[in-house]
């Protein structure tokens, strides 16, 4: 695509540069809280207690490190699919600041004990109301990118991008709604059970429509990019992306499995679940097909191994999400550490291997030159990947030894442990667990290294030309 | 044409995303809440309780504290405190919830019934320093929370809730800590429903004689109900730590069925004839009398 056309991306370049720091904190303070769970004397109070750093790890991670990289990749990719220049390169630069306001208040009040509790959407209700303005603009921007756009066919990449703009809006703020009592402070519109039941709606598909169909854009976009290989079946593509959108909504209560919801949205939750393979496995073959004849790119080509073994730990994800969502899984492994292992080989897995392919890629293009170092970019790979595989693997078999110690009963139907034995028999995992964070930052301390390096020769490049 | 219409494209993807969210998130505010979950026992929280609830939430407690007692045996068993498993109408004065999704500590739904303590002496001593009851607990310390109680917004709160209250309810907030409102908000917790009593653990099984003489056919058993129950305040080795030791007590038997199953009101001894039938309180009997190691 070498038309004419002048893409603007210096707001993709700032985005990409404040969610690898934004990611950078989240990782730290994952590190921390991982530290505190296995010596508590780590906690310092009343700042820096486990009960408010959590919050803002994962808040920096899902809207730092996620957020703030999806909207540089769909500012980026919009304009290529679309072949015209961004909407309003004003407006997105304005949408960087007011995006680094927010997180950065919403790591400070967070700290400060502003939390209205509701997992994921725990921002006080100004913060909240800038995070949605912040969406809003960035929303209009990509929409009235494609709305003016030259190319007339719209690739898959932009069918997910749309969706997520829609989904997330209505996601956001009914899951938001409240009544504020001051500033600082709000309560929720919804009430007890009804409550729970609005927050897993909007918990679930958070991860369906900010960890889900962001990445899997990304990754439709990129794959053919780096390995000039054609998607292998655009009908797979559309059918899996129309049955993958309007399963995600049913299954929210499959959070709320033994809980006062009632039952039959618990089962209808749990039949979507197991549906829900489908469309993922069909995006996970579409992946994998692409490929046919060609795997000897997993060899040659740093970003392949990436966006591969991305898609694998996505496909294994919605094996393992359908599982968990059965009652009588469910009832061995929530509330165990079997579930952060699930959603950090999504989190530090799935999007975050995508992400670091797509922008591996966009910055050699930005920079239009070569990688500084595909020996480190591979030194990246392997580190991220072992990192994240000790962290998963140490957590499921936690959740599986402290479930089965939690269900355990004597002869006479009393309980055969007490709630600290089976803690005190996990301990050891929490220590592998804050090892493998320390695997997984040296992994991210290369890449950034790297990305710098190369973002300099570019530079380089330039001042050499001139 | 929907690979060409974006207007078009994103009214069909909203249709597509509200039919799931139709059926599933907004048709049940019909039922959920309605006239058939209502508990007429369960009452909404009293001013300090409400303070003791936001502190809670200040704190992100629900980060690692649970409050839903699943309908599960093993969930009754160990967080039911004789109150069996969460209803609806337990939560219905809840905004937000605080269900939470993980397990690092207990679930907290039905605590007001494990540790009745008018005084929260447990609560007190536990939350300032958790290892000091807990040695191998993780938790972090709150010592902090010995500040005095913020009330400006305090009836406030009441009035945005919709919460009844009294000028006696206001006053009860004068003098108060911050840990006074938490603790206050877990003396609550679960107390209000009807609690079903443990068959046959009524006084009039007092006189009846121990079941169990042998102490080592039992001795697993008695030893995890000691776990679950006792260990908190009398500790792991039955040392004695807020309540006294229990290493071969001096007590009749039928004196010591008694103080557990009817508790002591005046030093914070609870009542476990809701949680514990009358078996396993005869086991707990044995073990405190007969092993004194």
């Amino acid at each position: 695509m070498n038309a004419p056309t002048r893409y603007v991306d210096d707001s993709v370049k700032g985005f990409i540069t404040w969610s690898i720091i934004w990611g950078t904190i989240s990782v730290l303070v994952g590190i921390l809280i991982s530290l505190q769970l296995a010596w508590p004397q780590l906690n310092v109070a009343p700042y820096l207690t486990y009960g408010r750093l959590r919050p803002i790890h994962t808040n920096a991670g899902i809207f730092g490190w996620g957020v703030g990289s999806f909207i540089a990749m769909f500012f980026y990719i919009t304009q290529r699919l679309t072949r015209t220049p961004l909407w309003s390169p004003v407006l997105a630069r304005v949408t960087l600041w007011i995006f680094n306001f927010a997180i950065a208040s919403a790591a400070v009040t967070l700290a400060m004990g502003f939390n209205r509790t509701k997992e994921y959407a725990e921002l006080e209700w100004p913060i909240a109301l800038i995070v949605a303005v912040v969406w809003l603009m960035f929303s209009t921007n990509v929409f009235m990118t494609i709305l003016k756009r030259k190319e007339e066919q719209m690739y898959i990449s932009l069918w997910y991008i749309m969706a997520t703009l829609v989904a997330v809006t209505i996601l956001y703020v009914v899951n938001n709604l409240g009544v504020p009592l001051n500033l600082f402070k709000s309560y929720s519109a919804f009430s007890g059970t009804n409550d729970a039941n609005v927050q897993w709606w909007y918990g679930h598909n958070a991860v369906a429509m900010v960890l889900t169909t962001p990445p899997l854009a990304i990754f439709y976009y990129f794959l053919p990019k780096v390995t000039g290989n054609p998607i292998y079946s655009h009908r797979m593509g559309i059918i899996a992306f129309w049955s993958l959108i309007f399963m995600y909504l049913w299954t929210g209560a499959h959070h709320l499995l033994w809980t006062p919801v009632p039952d039959w949205i618990q089962t209808v939750a749990m039949a979507f679940s197991i549906m829900l393979i489908a469309p993922s496995w069909g995006a996970v073959m579409n992946g994998y097909l692409t490929m046919n004849g060609r795997w000897e790119q997993m060899k040659t080509n740093y970003l392949v191994k990436f966006l591969i073994c991305g898609i694998t730990f996505y496909g294994l994800q919605t094996l393992q999400g359908p599982m968990q969502a059965v009652r009588s899984f469910s009832a061995f492994i929530h509330y165990t550490d079997w579930v952060p292992g699930h959603v950090h080989m999504g989190t530090m897995g799935w999007v975050s291997m995508v992400l670091f392919a797509a922008i591996y890629y966009v910055t050699t293009k930005m920079s239009d030159t070569e990688i500084y170092s595909i020996k480190l970019a591979n030194t990246h790979f392997w580190l991220i990947l072992v990192g994240q595989l000790v962290y998963s693997i140490t957590m499921w078999i936690a959740g599986v030894q402290q479930g089965s110690m939690l269900l355990a009963t004597n002869p006479d139907g009393t309980l055969h442990y007490s709630f600290m034995e089976t803690m005190v028999a996990i301990f050891p995992y929490y220590k592998m667990r804050a090892v493998s964070g320390f695997i997984y930052l040296a992994g991210l301390v290369v890449f950034i290294y790297n990305i710098y390096k190369t973002f300099r020769k570019g530079e380089d490049l330039l001042t050499a030309k001139a | 044409m929907l690979e060409k219409n974006p207007v078009i494209f994103i009214i069909l993807a909203f249709v597509v995303i509200m039919a799931g969210t139709t059926v599933t998130m907004i048709a049940p505010f019909k039922w959920i809440n309605g006239p058939g979950d209502r508990i007429a026992e369960v009452k909404p929280y009293t001013p300090l309780q409400q303070e003791g609830r936001d502190i809670y939430m200040r704190e992100g407690c629900n980060n690692c504290h649970s409050q839903t007692v699943r309908t599960l045996a093993a969930d009754v068993e160990r967080y039911g405190y004789g109150g069996t498993y969460s209803k609806s109408g337990e939560f219905v004065y809840d905004r937000p919830q605080l269900w939470g999704s993980r397990r690092t500590g207990p679930d907290l739904a039905h605590i007001g019934l494990k540790y009745p303590d008018v005084k929260g002496a447990w609560h007190r001593k536990h939350m300032e320093n958790p290892q000091s009851v807990v040695p191998a607990s993780n938790m972090p310390a709150y010592a902090f929370l010995k500040a005095p109680l913020d009330t400006t917004y305090s009836e406030r709160k009441m009035k945005l809730l919709s919460f009844p209250y009294t000028q006696a309810d206001l006053d009860e907030l004068k003098g108060k800590t911050e840990m006074d409102a938490i603790i206050a908000y877990m003396r609550k917790l679960g107390t209000d429903i009807p609690v079903k009593k443990a068959e046959a653990a009524s006084q009039a099984s007092v006189a009846t004689s121990n079941p169990f003489t042998d102490l080592q056919a039992i001795k697993a058993e008695a030893e995890s109900l000691y776990k679950q129950n006792c260990a908190s305040c009398h500790g792991d080795k039955r040392e004695g730590t807020l309540g006294p030791a229990l290493r071969g007590s001096a007590k009749p038997d039928a004196d010591l069925f008694k103080i557990i199953s009817q508790g002591i009101e005046d030093n914070g001894m609870p009542s476990f004839s809701g949680s514990l039938d009358e078996q396993k309180v005869w086991k707990l009997v044995t073990l405190i009398k007969k092993d004194a190691q």
